[in-house]
């Protein structure tokens, strides 16, 4: 589904074809797919190019849209477990299997629930704040793959654009915890900006220090550039690049308000943050906005630093890639790298809950020191040395030793 | 372009923390002064909770009085019903059979532990940190079934009365306590201080914040853990041994300032938890040695009137000094009970801590929880 967000013109589906032959990998490409089945029938496609443009934007929104749903029911309920095996308990039984459909009934139970608004609340900015907070998320997942080729958009500044986007969310917060005119939600929302703009700053520094080993902004670039043996995934590829990936997974911690930086809501203190007067299906969008954010991260932090979709053993990240490769063999191929891909994600985010669930909170002056003070300046550093050990080995992988012994990297 | 700091304008926000919030352990209420996340001034509202228990106590017989003693601190209510059915025997000159000497301070030390795993518990929730608590939950939960299969009660047990216990204890309770004593100390609790007490953030958390002066502490009557952590040695059950406390051989362990400065949160944590591993060898020694005999005074287990006369009597409760001071004229009534609640006076404490300029929003919780108060017995 090669979403053509950026390149809309009349006969995009040409473009489409023929981006199809050099840039993904046994991807999926909604319109030649159309295109191709109307040419087996032998009929032509009845509308305007445009049209077509359209439905598309329409489906793999729709797609984005729905597997961000779909996670956050998945993720609620891994959550919720993964806690409850923790703490010697069982967590949600009955609704389903272990209580798998659980997160569907609290959602149903959310959405048919008294919609309140405090009275002294500002009323506009109260029910615009959870669709900017949700839509900040969301149009982080413009760029970003879900496996070879399985990107609504491959933009060329898609890591630039991730960064850039991720500010939207914190004016949404903000405006949440203004508008709520709670003082318990004022400091949620304080400290929530404090934090996000602080622990923007290393996660940039890590994505630079990447950018400069991939050579591109490009998600899918970087993705392909640590194809191979699983030392040519950037974790390995210098240890400065091993401690900024370490750096990336704190501060995205931070980024997503999660143990032990979930000071936002530090349920203790401030009883639940910015989001504590919103009830019902607003809430729920804080909530989905929470988890997809988690998802984000991670896949983020997959994408740069752990291979993407890359298996790190050739033989098995080769099935389905070479040219004389059956329909069935390309199809089972993609399939495993976006499992792959998917699996490395999920991994990700359980150390986010198991982190979640063993750690104490930190204090806002201890938060703060951690950024400025611990993160920056070693990340700073990384930055440096990754730059210079990529000039001076000339981008060797696993520290440069397998290359040294006649591995390719 | 410089701006200059009396450009900006700043407010101080005035905030309540409570009756209602997840962190003041209960219905009590601070109204803070903060300045951004600094609090400069708090004020603590305490009385949503009080049942007039002195008065109510006034109206009912001796023996009818015990189970209003559970719902002062109910989570160490064994201790509050020793504490007044001591008082009542050492004014009505009561002997408690030795059975039941022993079987007091198996329930009691018991309680303690239950207790101060609810403190530690609590206190892990209070920092953000979720598991610790079920972890103490799950280890409650062994005591309270000793409990119920001792008094049919998992919380308000009303177990120790005047003249001894209402049930005699089996063997098979006392082997449950055995089980129990084995499985937490050493494992359990190593497992808490690798879990909770050595965790960097923890410590971080803790060290150096609401420091207590033992000076301070003396002059606001703070008595218990809280105390003891500020690093002064009292212990009723070791400088004025009540039942038979005399008899067992037991450390008291007080705040030594390892993590920060002396009478910090960590300090008053750390005696909760190393008070817990003395309890287990109390319990162990009174297993070891628990005669047979009368688990009552038979006398006592039907009424009692206490000659004419006053008496004070406190003991060393989970929090403090439980104190009962009973004013009899003879009857089958008190004629004037007062209670001395250790959170009570511990609490009194949390202005002057908090008031200082250092603290943070954060701390607040902080401070409060090492405190460990239970509103119940602040207000009664």
């Amino acid at each position: 589904m090669t979403l053509l967000a950026q390149a809309v013109p009349p006969g995009a589906a040409d473009l489409a074809r023929a981006r199809g032959t050099h840039d993904v990998q046994g991807g999926l490409h909604l319109e030649s797919w159309i295109y191709q089945g109307l040419d087996a029938l032998g009929l032509e496609f009845p509308f305007e190019e445009w049209v077509l443009v359209a439905v598309t934007l329409l489906v793999v929104c729709g797609l984005v849209f729905g597997f961000i749903n779909l996670f956050a029911l998945f993720a609620v309920w891994l959550e919720r477990k993964v806690s409850a095996h923790m703490q010697c308990r069982l967590g949600p039984m009955e609704v389903g299997p272990h209580g798998l459909l659980q997160t569907l009934a609290d959602g149903i139970k959310l959405t048919v629930k008294e919609d309140i608004i405090p009275r002294v609340a500002d009323k506009p900015l109260f029910i615009l704040a959870p669709v900017i907070v949700f839509t900040g998320i969301l149009i982080r997942f413009v760029p970003l793959p879900f496996g070879p080729g399985l990107v609504a958009s491959d933009m060329d500044l898609g890591l630039f654009f991730v960064a850039a986007v991720g500010s939207v969310e914190v004016i949404g917060v903000i405006m949440a915890g203004w508008a709520s005119n709670n003082k318990w939600s004022l400091f949620g929302t304080i400290r929530t900006a404090t934090q996000m703009v602080s622990y923007e700053i290393p996660i940039g520094i890590a994505f630079v220090a990447v950018i400069v080993c991939a050579g591109s902004f490009s998600l899918m670039e970087i993705v392909n550039a640590q194809q191979g043996w699983f030392w040519s995934w950037f974790v390995y590829r210098n240890p400065f690049l091993t401690i900024l990936s370490i750096i990336y997974l704190i501060a995205s911690l931070a980024e997503c308000k999660r143990a032990p930086f979930d000071l936002p809501e530090a349920e203790s203190e401030l009883v639940s943050g910015f989001h504590t007067e919103y009830a019902g299906m607003r809430f729920a969008f804080f909530f989905l906005a929470e988890y997809a954010a988690m998802y984000l991260v991670s896949a983020v932090a997959v994408v740069l630093f752990f291979g993407g979709w890359w298996s790190g053993i050739p033989a098995i990240d080769g099935i389905g890639l070479a040219p004389d490769d059956s329909a069935l063999t390309v199809t089972v191929g993609f399939l495993m790298k976006a499992g792959i891909f998917m699996t490395k994600a999920i991994f990700f985010v359980f150390v986010q809950m198991w982190v979640r669930w063993t750690l104490p909170r930190v204090r806002l002056d201890q938060m703060m020191h951690i950024c400025w003070k611990v993160l920056l300046p070693i990340s700073l550093v990384c930055l440096v040395g990754s730059t210079l050990w990529e000039l001076m080995t000339g981008g060797g992988a696993f520290f440069g030793i397998p290359t040294l012994f006649g591995f390719g990297g | 372009m410089t701006v200059a700091v009396k450009d900006i304008r700043t407010e101080e926000m005035l905030l309540n923390m409570g009756p209602q919030h997840p962190s003041t352990h209960g219905v009590f209420r601070v109204v803070i002064r903060t300045d951004g996340e600094m609090v400069l001034e708090s004020e603590s509202h305490i009385g949503y909770l009080h049942r007039c228990f002195e008065k109510v106590a006034e109206n009912n017989n001796y023996l009818q009085v015990v189970p209003y003693t559970d719902r002062m601190d109910y989570l160490c209510a064994m201790a509050n019903n020793l504490g007044y059915a001591e008082t009542v025997e050492k004014l009505a000159k009561i002997q408690v059979p030795e059975r039941a000497q022993y079987i007091r301070v198996i329930a009691t030390e018991l309680n303690r532990i239950a207790s101060h795993l609810m403190a530690f518990g609590t206190y892990g929730l209070d920092l953000g940190a979720v598991t610790p608590f079920l972890y103490a939950f799950r280890d409650r939960e062994m005591i309270l079934k000793i409990f119920e299969k001792l008094c049919g009660q998992r919380l308000n047990y009303s177990y120790i009365r005047v003249g001894g216990v209402t049930f005699d204890i089996t063997d098979e309770i006392l082997a449950d306590a055995q089980r129990f004593c084995d499985y937490f100390d050493p494992v359990i609790i190593d497992e808490y201080d690798r879990l909770l007490s050595y965790n960097g953030i923890f410590i971080s958390r803790t060290a150096n914040v609401g420091v207590l002066p033992v000076d301070l502490a003396i002059s606001y009557g703070v008595t218990g853990p809280s105390l003891r952590g500020s690093g002064l040695k009292r212990d009723l059950r070791k400088d004025e041994p009540y039942s038979i406390y005399n008899r067992f051989e037991f450390d008291v362990p007080v705040g030594t300032g390892e993590m920060g400065q002396l009478g910090d949160c960590w300090d008053r944590y750390m005696v909760r938890i190393r008070e817990m591993r003395q309890s287990v060898r109390i319990i162990r020694q009174a297993l070891k040695d628990i005669p047979p005999g009368d688990f009552c005074e038979k006398k006592a287990f039907r009424g009692v009137k206490p000659p004419k006369g006053e008496v004070y009597h406190k003991i060393e409760g989970a929090r403090g000094e439980v104190g009962f001071y009973l004013v009899s004229d003879g009857s089958v009534k008190p004629y004037r009970l007062k209670a001395r609640g250790p959170s009570f006076c511990n609490i009194s404490v949390l202005d002057a801590l908090t008031s200082r300029g250092d603290c943070m929003v954060a701390d607040m919780v902080a401070i409060i929880g090492s405190l460990d108060i239970v509103m119940g017995e602040v207000d009664r």
